[in-house]
């Protein structure tokens, strides 16, 4: 569940643990896969140095196969068992969200391009975003001031003196819930909020049901090129008995992907075909706007929107698909909005809001 | 019935750029097999593009050196195929929003002047290069090309024949050359083109169907292939020889044929989009006209200069306006001496000789054209001789920017003191009568050797009308 590269943590105030999909020289980074069994990497992602300085990075924890999967609870376990400071993680698909959720973990997905992407395993470049969870809104803070930063070597890194603004707080007083979002934790999210003070707006945010839809085709479609580089020629497994350079790229993928990643990589071919480009790609781009012009307003009138993080439904019997689930944190996926998961739902904010957001979680 | 054909090109430049377009490796051509490779540019995960501004620049260069429209805001796309010289199984490029859009090239032929339409510029990357052992049976990877940057310019389908795309292609070599966009080197690749070409009857305004030629790596060779390739369409169109497709065929000039290489059907669908990873590049008024501010004079106006103002020849002036170079030079040494002929004799001659000899070409003079301009006025002045001054020139190639302090180092200041001359002169005549005897037999080259010994002894550092003189008076005497 969690492999430790070194040795077990000396004082644990220090000790953190990475996920999978982020690239260390000194251990593998396999981002769950066959296909990149035992890889390492040559270079350390930006994150991995920044905490270096000042804390003892102990080891990995797995992920799904490229963190497509429902949960992140490898990284709930190893916050509980091996008594970890915290978790650093990359946020593509909503796990850490819903096992933050259901967990009673605090977990802060940042405002997009305040933590540098250089050293992650890509999964779907316009949404990943290195996030941390912890037992406490105080840990996130101080481990995201840690990671956060401008990069020179990440090309979509916000300009420095924009990323010192997510520290400042301001107070959350109004709060949004939108129709049609009913899922888990919402009643007792909205109890302990109103008990705080704050006034609580139903919205018919209509067009944040279609994120859904529009985040699965951008981010099918970015996985499906990102991926495609794992052809078995440079790195990463490479079938046995190849004769020719299309018997190496078939039979290395098809040995090596499992059935979520093939499936993801098909349909991102599939809506990214000359016939198909215009009717789903552009159109899911043009939800993408809609969905970040929605909220830009709505945030200009409330504090935060809480959404749940997830249905009633157990899932972690596979009854349920990660699509369906999707429906609750697509919409800080696709609009790079920070979200801060505590009392079991997600707590969503206007660009930089994480300070506030995450200040506002300890009266919970 | 008459037939037509109806031609366009894709030309790839590559830029000339110190590093790559989206890393800092070299993008110098000739290295070792993958020296010139890092994380990003062989296609490991987690590295992410930053654009290398230096190709944005030389990318708006060739734009306005065409006269296109810039696009203010340019975006970068993926394009996605899998191919070994493809480490990432994606090329960046641009689709949606390319740099430079409808522009504009003149040219001028046997039939007279026409203008070629630009559609549109765009900067991408390179591929690798694939390298076959034919003994071992092997294929392998060179990733150094990969990431070089490029422009690939399309123009519209407005050329038709051969000597219209070798006067096109001519121009825009020269151009991109002249602005420093490319080297446009053929033999070694940074200037590539692909022909589109079609046949229909004349007059007809419905184009016939398209063949995209590649493979072509000289306008010998593109000729050829043109000439080839519309002899193969008006056949298979009068005498139904065979059906013609819309398809890539790759041209083998070793055999003046061209293969079909795949279909419009066969072909990938390359899954275009936006790459999420580059913002979109914005060129505001500064950036514009900073590089609006660094464009040349089109060579013709140049020429047209050196020849009016500077009184230069049509030979020289046109020889000059061959290399950006060469003109760069030629200015600056220009305003330091204000000797235009002889600078261009300089430049067209010995400089040239010392290039060839370097196995260097007319682009990569880059010696101090003042210090050039100093020493063509030490020799106008009659304070340096000559041949000293041809090895003040070679030290000058060699980095130096001084030819007077050289001149006085190496003892090359001529010498106006008439006593030290003929003594020299004195002592030759003495030590060699039989020369004398011979001039004054009337041996014409007896007088050369003794005049070439006296320059010796004096190390050229005297005035050859003078020494001529004194030397006729002291064999006269003998």
């Amino acid at each position: 569940m969690i492999y430790t590269t070194k040795k077990e943590p000396t004082y644990q105030q220090k000790a953190v643990a990475l996920d999978d999909m982020i690239l260390t020289k000194d251990s593998p980074t396999s981002a769950g896969s066959k296909m990149l069994e035992n890889f390492t990497s040559l270079f350390d992602g930006t994150v991995v140095e920044k905490l270096a300085e000042n804390y003892e990075i102990v080891g990995k924890v797995t992920v799904s196969e490229f963190s497509r999967g429902m949960l992140a609870d490898s990284a709930v376990a190893a916050l509980d068992e091996k008594q970890i400071k915290g978790v650093i993680g990359v946020e593509t698909n909503g796990a850490y969200t819903r096992s933050a959720a259901l967990s009673g973990k605090v977990f802060v997905k940042p405002t997009y391009g305040t933590v540098s992407r250089f050293g992650l395993i890509p999964v779907a470049c316009s949404g990943d975003t290195v996030g941390v969870m912890a037992d406490n809104a105080e840990t996130c803070e101080e481990l995201l001031s840690v990671i956060a930063g401008h990069d020179d070597k990440d090309g979509t890194s916000l300009p420095q003196e924009m990323i010192e603004k997510a520290k400042e707080v301001t107070p959350v007083k109004k709060v949004a819930i939108v129709k049609g979002f009913d899922g888990a934790a919402v009643e007792s999210a909205v109890e302990k909020a109103r008990a705080q003070g704050v006034e609580i707006f139903e919205v018919d945010g209509e067009i944040l049901l279609q994120a859904k839809a529009a985040w699965a085709i951008l981010s099918s479609a970015e996985f499906c090129n990102n991926v495609s580089k794992y052809d078995g020629v440079k790195y990463g497994y490479r079938a046995k008995g190849c004769r020719t350079i299309e018997d190496i790229y078939v039979k290395s993928r098809s040995e090596a992907f499992g059935t979520d990643v093939k499936t993801a990589i098909l349909y991102g071919s599939h809506v990214l075909s000359s016939d198909n480009y215009e009717k789903m790609y552009d159109k899911a781009l043009r939800v993408r706007r809609l969905v970040r012009e929605y909220l830009d307003d709505l945030l200009t009138k409330v504090d935060a929107v809480m959404l749940p993080a997830c249905s009633t439904a157990n899932l972690s019997v596979n009854a349920i698909s990660v699509y369906e689930e999707s429906l609750y944190t697509a919409p800080a996926s696709i609009t790079g909005l920070p979200v801060v998961v505590a009392s079991g739902v997600q707590w969503l904010g206007k660009p930089l809001a994480e300070g506030s957001l995450l200040a506002f979680s300890k009266q919970l | 019935m008459e037939y037509e054909v109806v031609i366009g090109l894709e030309v790839h430049v590559e830029l000339a750029t110190n590093s790559k377009i989206f890393c800092s490796c070299s993008a110098k051509y000739g290295a070792e097999q993958n020296e010139h490779v890092c994380p990003a540019c062989c296609g490991m995960p987690g590295m992410l593009p930053i654009v290398n501004k230096k190709v944005v620049d030389l990318g708006m260069t060739a734009g306005m050196m065409l006269n296109c429209h810039i696009n203010r805001t340019t975006t970068f796309d993926k394009k996605n195929y899998y191919y070994p010289d493809l480490p990432g199984a994606y090329q960046t490029t641009q689709l949606f929003a390319p740099i430079c859009v409808n522009g504009r090239v003149d040219i001028e032929t046997s039939k007279g002047k026409k203008s070629v339409r630009i559609k549109q510029i765009h900067m991408e990357e390179d591929a690798g290069k694939l390298v076959h052992d034919d003994w071992r049976d092997l294929t392998m990877v060179d990733y150094n090309r990969t990431s070089v940057p490029l422009v690939e310019i399309v123009s519209q389908p407005d050329l038709s024949s051969a000597e219209e795309v070798v006067a096109y292609l001519e121009r825009l070599r020269s151009l991109l050359r002249f602005a420093k966009v490319s080297d446009c080197r053929w033999e070694q690749g940074s200037m590539r083109c692909d022909v589109n070409l079609s046949v229909r009857e004349k007059g007809s305004d419905k184009l016939g169907v398209r063949t995209e030629m590649k493979n072509m790596n000289s306008l010998a060779a593109i000729t050829r292939a043109i000439e080839y390739e519309t002899a193969r369409h008006i056949d298979a169109i009068v005498n139904k020889t065979e059906e013609l497709v819309q398809e890539t065929r790759r041209w083998d000039d070793e055999k003046g044929k061209s293969f079909a290489m795949r279909t419009k059907e066969t072909a990938g669908d390359y899954r275009y989009f936006p790459d999420p990873n580059v913002m979109p590049v914005v060129i505001d008024d500064v950036w514009y006209d900073r590089i609006k501010a660094t464009l040349p004079e089109f060579p013709e106006i140049k020429k047209q200069r050196y020849m009016e103002e500077l009184g230069l020849g049509d030979f020289d002036a046109s020889s000059l306006v061959e290399s950006r170079a060469f003109c760069d030079v030629f200015e600056e040494a220009y305003a330091e001496c204000g000797l235009a002929k002889d600078v261009a004799n300089w430049i067209l001659k010995d400089c040239a000789n010392l290039l060839n000899k370097k196995q260097m070409t007319a682009d990569m003079l880059a010696i101090d054209g003042r210090a050039l301009g100093k020493l063509i006025k030490l020799v106008a002045d009659e304070k340096v001789g000559r041949a000293n001054a041809k090895f003040i020139l070679a030290e000058i190639f060699e980095g130096a920017t001084d030819p007077e302090k050289i001149a006085e180092e190496k003892g090359f200041i001529v010498s106006n003191d008439t006593g030290l001359i003929e003594k020299v002169v004195a002592e030759i005549v003495a030590a060699d009568p039989k020369s004398v005897a011979d001039y004054k037999g009337g041996k014409e080259k007896a007088f050369m050797a003794l005049f070439g010994k006296c320059m010796r002894e004096l190390r050229g550092n005297c005035n050859p009308q003078v020494l001529r003189e004194l030397l006729l008076k002291e064999i006269e005497k003998a």
